[in-house]
Parts: structure tokens; sequence; C-alpha cells
């Protein structure tokens, strides 16, 4: 069983920061996976929610899926000031994912930033696999 | 097996990797580092990453790495390769996702003990003028017209609008502007990151701090950069392209990937996707990425222009009575085409920096006028708690490495090992009492940026000079710090 795992944890890399998480289904370690690269940029607990955005996008492989779904979250946050604390991966296939998001635009004030803004999502140690019965992604982010 | 078993030693600062290290490589490696430094690269990919490069098409004379080399992702941070243009291939990859990422150092007439009285004051404007870390808004709100004017014009855009002097163009890298910035090669989500985020600092690794002199090794040069001695405040900082560079090169990393296949290049690491630079795909990247380098030194005059306000404002001086003159920019991410000698000929080649920093010698003509006789500043960032140095060129960089040297200290600690190993210390109070006031964001996370988890940038300096790559000029001490 994957549960006794955490659902993500810090990746550790001298220079840049990553992310591992895991899910019973893909498309849970998907969400996962965002939910842990929010978790490096800010507390998560401060954030209400506010917005919902829609994320729906094509591509040729899970990999390319899971770089274009952190990358659609980063240009939200980095044009409409958004961060988000909850994910729903609602439909993945090979070349397909739906999914929404959760969250509210970032107000110093209320949200206790850390010293990591994820900027893009590296191609460097990607990994996205079976264990124990589950799934695990693994990614590394230039911050 | 030990790097130091699989490295041939040619002196104390210089380590060859044999080109038949891997198949595949092209050159050999050259690592500059003393045997300590070497040590700390155990398990770490940085090397391998080194080699890696070694196997790109058209690479000449060696996969180079400088002495604050550590891991990154497909190019080794500290990483300098020339491809031949001829038959060489661009990596977005060997530029880095912050295009023109890079430093800035300005001059003040200010002596630490007009400053200590205000230091608090001063770090919370600039903290505020020139917004660290993530929300940080900008002074500047561009329409869509003036940013493509500012990805062709670079700092002269800023410049032209009065956020600045016209003498800080003849001292910027490139003079802040790569010709051939092509705005058609930028996407519209590049754009849009970049508008939300020009006149920021970010966060991370960068910084901006208020700085004192505090040793001059070599007077004719410190002169020539505007310093007068130890006791002078300076200001450095360091930051990139934002969200627009980071876009283009995810962009183009999608770009390259296509080309390898199209142009059948097989790589050891696909973060090394790259095309043949007189390809359709490397002449728009070449053209985005000069969009890009134009945006970050855009950035830096902006911020420029608020840090001279700042200081004006919490001085209560004029303009005239602070100084505040730009000693230099200098790039540590950027893919330039340059002039070189290789084996006693011309040959125009693509020198790729990564994490590393242009160090043309005395007498280049590239070298602004007014330090023509002495060479062109390097700017190499230490840690927040310990020192930063000013340095220069040498004739044998330009023989050795492509006229290039380190870009900072190089990180050795993860954020998550600078963090266990700092569990408990309150990095701010103990800045403080060595008499630097810190702002950050979230100060808990200042030991993710503590010294423990840089080199001493003391030791890669001193390599340099041994290894005759630079020679330092002066060093300074930080006593105002602000992060994101």
């Amino acid at each position: 069983m994957a549960t006794a795992r955490p659902r993500y944890e810090p990746l550790e890399h001298t220079a840049e920061a990553g992310i591992i998480a895991r899910g019973a289904t893909l498309a849970e370690a998907f969400a996962n996976a965002a939910e842990g690269m929010y978790a490096l940029q800010l507390e998560l607990d401060g954030i209400e929610e506010r917005e919902e955005r829609e994320v729906a996008l094509e591509g040729e492989s899970p990999e390319a899926l899971l770089i274009d779904w952190l990358l659609e979250l980063i240009f939200l946050t980095d044009t409409e000031g958004l961060v988000f604390r909850r994910f729903l991966v609602e439909e993945l296939s090979e070349t397909r994912l739906r999914a929404r998001a959760w969250g509210e635009r970032f107000d110093p004030e209320r949200h206790q930033a850390h010293n990591v803004g994820v900027k893009a999502v590296t191609r460097h140690l990607l990994e996205i696999g079976r264990e124990d019965g589950g799934y695990r992604v693994q990614v590394l982010f230039d911050i | 097996m030990s790097w130091l078993d699989i490295l041939t030693q040619i002196d104390d600062y210089r380590w060859e990797l044999p080109q038949d290290y891997k198949s595949g490589m092209r050159v050999p490696a050259l690592i500059f580092a003393d045997r300590a430094m070497l040590e700390q690269l155990e398990g770490d990919q940085a090397i391998e990453q080194a080699a890696n490069v070694a196997t790109l098409p058209g690479i000449v004379g060696r996969s180079l790495a400088m002495p604050d080399i550590h891991w990154g992702y497909g190019f080794p941070i500290g990483g300098v390769a020339a491809m031949r243009v001829e038959d060489g291939v661009v990596s977005p990859g060997g530029v880095g996702f912050d295009i023109n990422c890079g430093t800035r150092v300005i001059t003040t007439t200010l002596r630490e003990e007009d400053v200590r009285p205000i230091l608090r004051e001063l770090v919370n404007q600039l903290y505020r003028d020139a917004p660290p870390g993530m929300g940080g808004k900008g002074f500047l709100r561009l329409n869509r017209q003036e940013l493509d004017e500012l990805m062709v014009q670079g700092a002269r855009w800023m410049v032209e609008r009065g956020y600045g002097d016209p003498e800080d163009l003849d001292v910027i890298e490139s003079h802040g502007c790569l010709a051939d910035a092509d705005p058609d090669a930028v996407s519209e989500r590049a754009r849009q990151r970049g508008l939300a985020q020009l006149g920021t600092i970010g966060s991370g690794n960068h910084f901006l701090e208020v700085q004192v002199v505090d040793q001059v090794f070599d007077e004719e040069a410190a002169r020539a950069f505007g310093l007068d001695g130890p006791g002078q405040v300076v200001i450095f900082f360091h930051c990139g392209s934002r969200g627009f560079g980071h876009q283009v090169c995810q962009d183009y990393l999608r770009v390259m990937e296509t080309a390898i296949a199209k142009y059948q290049i097989e790589l050891p690491d696909k973060q090394l996707a790259c095309a043949p630079i007189s390809s359709p795909e490397g002449k728009a990247y070449l053209g985005a990425m000069a969009a890009g380098a134009n945006f970050a030194w855009a950035n830096r005059q902006g911020i420029t222009h608020q840090i001279r306000r700042a200081l004006v404002k919490v001085t209560g001086r004029s303009r005239d009575d602070l100084g505040l003159h730009l000693v230099y920019d200098v790039a540590h991410n950027i893919a330039k085409i340059e002039r070189h000698r290789l084996n006693g000929r011309e040959v125009t080649v693509c020198v790729h920096r990564k994490g590393a920093t242009r160090a043309f010698p005395a007498g280049h003509p590239d070298v602004p006028e007014r330090y023509r006789q002495v060479g062109h500043p390097v700017l190499v960032p230490g840690d927040m708690g310990r020192y930063s140095f000013l340095a220069v060129g040498t004739e044998r960089a330009m023989t050795e490495t492509w006229g290039s040297t380190c870009h900072g200290a190089g990180r050795v600690r993860s954020r998550g090992a600078a963090k266990r190993l700092l569990a408990g210390v309150n990095i701010a109070q103990r800045m403080e009492e060595q008499g630097i006031i810190v702002r950050a964001q979230n100060p808990r996370d200042l030991a993710e940026e503590a010294s423990e988890a840089y080199k001493d940038v003391a030791n890669v300096i001193d390599i340099l000079e041994h290894a005759g790559i630079s020679r330092k000029v002066a060093r300074m001490r930080p006593i105002g710090v602000t992060k994101g």
C-alpha cells in the first residue's frame, strides 16, 4: 500500500528544489505533485479557496502532461498572482489531462511565502513510475 | 570510484577529465578546483554533467567547469562551453532558465558610519522599491508595444525614459543590449509573465545587498572601478529575466526536443536539448534568448533607478552628492557569439556561460573605455553572511576559458540540508549580531541561504587567481540584505 508514505515530500538537490509525490492513481499523484509544488513556495494553511481554475491539456506523453500541468499553474501564479491549495485531476490519459485547482490571490499580509519561487519545470530527474501498488512521480523545479 | 581517481591532475588548480571517460565526448573536460573543492563534489553530478556537455556537436577546446561548479540540470552550474558557429549547436540548457541572470554593483560616496544610523530604514526602503519574493510588484506597468520595444532595446529603453544615466550603458556588458532580439520568436505566455514582473528581484538566491568595501587588493583597478578604499558603501544586487526568460527557455526546450530528432543529435541527457546554431530552430532560440537577455538588462536598469531613488530619499542627500555610479553589469546565464583564438587561428564561436561570467582582460575592444587599461570588472557575489568580490579578467582567461570566470560561491548544501544543519538557529538574529540587517519575506527560511549552504567564495576566487584566470581587486562585506 502506498498510504504509509507522505503524499509528497521534497526532492533534495544542491541548487534547485523538487518534489516526490505519490498517489493510489496517477491522477492523484499529479494532484499531489501540484500541492507539493505550492507547499515548497508558501504555507498552504493560510490559503482560502476563493478562486477556481480549470486546466485542460493535451500532450504526447504522461511526462509532457505532468510538466505542462505544473507549468499551467506557474503561469497562473505569475500572471494572476494566484496561489492554490487543493487540486483535483479529473481526467488523465496518456495524452490528455483535465483538472481543477482552488486557491486565491497571494496576499503578503495573510500568506507566509517561502524563499523558494518555482519558475520552471525541468526534465532533469523527471520520473513517473509504479510503487507499492500506487504511483510515484518525481520532478525538479528551477527556482 | 572517486573523481580523484578518474581525473588527470594538470597542476594544483587544473584537473582534466579525459575524452575517453565517456563515449560520445568530443573534447576533454577541464575543471578548475583544488583538491579540497573536488572532494566537495563527490557524490554530486556536476562533473558528470561537464562530461555530458563535452558530447555536444561542434564543441571546441574543452568543456570547462569553474571552481563554483555545482549540480545543475543538463549543464553544470559554473559551466562554460564554446561551439563553432558553422557546425555547432546552441542549447537553451547551456544558458539556463533565468536568461541573463546577472549582477550589478553601484558605488556611493557614503562611508559605513554615514549609513549605520539609517541602515534599517534604508534596507526597508530598498525592500519596498525593489521588491523581492512572491507577489512583488514592479514600479512600471508596460503595455504590449512597450514590452516589444524593451525586448529589442534592453537597458537603453529604460535610460531613454529617464530610468538611469546614459553613461550607465557604457558599463553594462554588451551595452545592455544584444542585437538580433526577435520579438516574433517570443511567446504570448512569456510576454504575460514578463509584464507582471518587470522591476522585481525574485526569490531563491537573488538578493540586494548594502555592502562595505573591506579590502583592496589591486589599487589601480579599484580606482578605475570607482572604489576609493575600505569603508566605502556600495550596492550589489543579483537578478535576471524573471518569468519572461523562464518561459522563453521552457518554450524552446520543447522546440529543441523536436530538433534533436530532426537533426539526429544524440544526447546523454534530455535537458541538453539543442539545435544547430545555423538552423531555423537555433536562430529562433537565439532571437528569443536575446529578447530575454534584453529584458533582464532592462530589469536591472529599472531596479538601479529604484535603488538610486531609495538612497536619495533615505539619506536626504542629492543624487550628485551620493555618486551612485554603476561600476558594471555582468551576465552569468547567457550564450554569446564571440571571436576568439583557437590554436593560433581566429574563430567565431557561440560561448555558453551557464553560471559563469565574461572576464575580458585589459586592452580587449569589448572592455569599456574607462576600464580598458585594467580589464572589465568581474562581480562575484559570495553568501549573505560573509563577503563578495570584485575581480578582473586576464589574458590567460582569453586563451583558456574563452574569457570567462566564475559567477559566485556555488552551493554545497541543498535547502533541506542547510535547514537541518541550522535547526534552532535564528539566522536573522545571528546576522544582526554580526552587524548585518536582513529583511526577508520569510525570516524562518534564511537558513536555506546562510553561509553554511555555500562554498567560501574566497576559496573560489583564490583558485582562479592561482590558476591565472582572474585577479581579485576588492572584497566587500554585507551590512544590509534584502531577500525573497
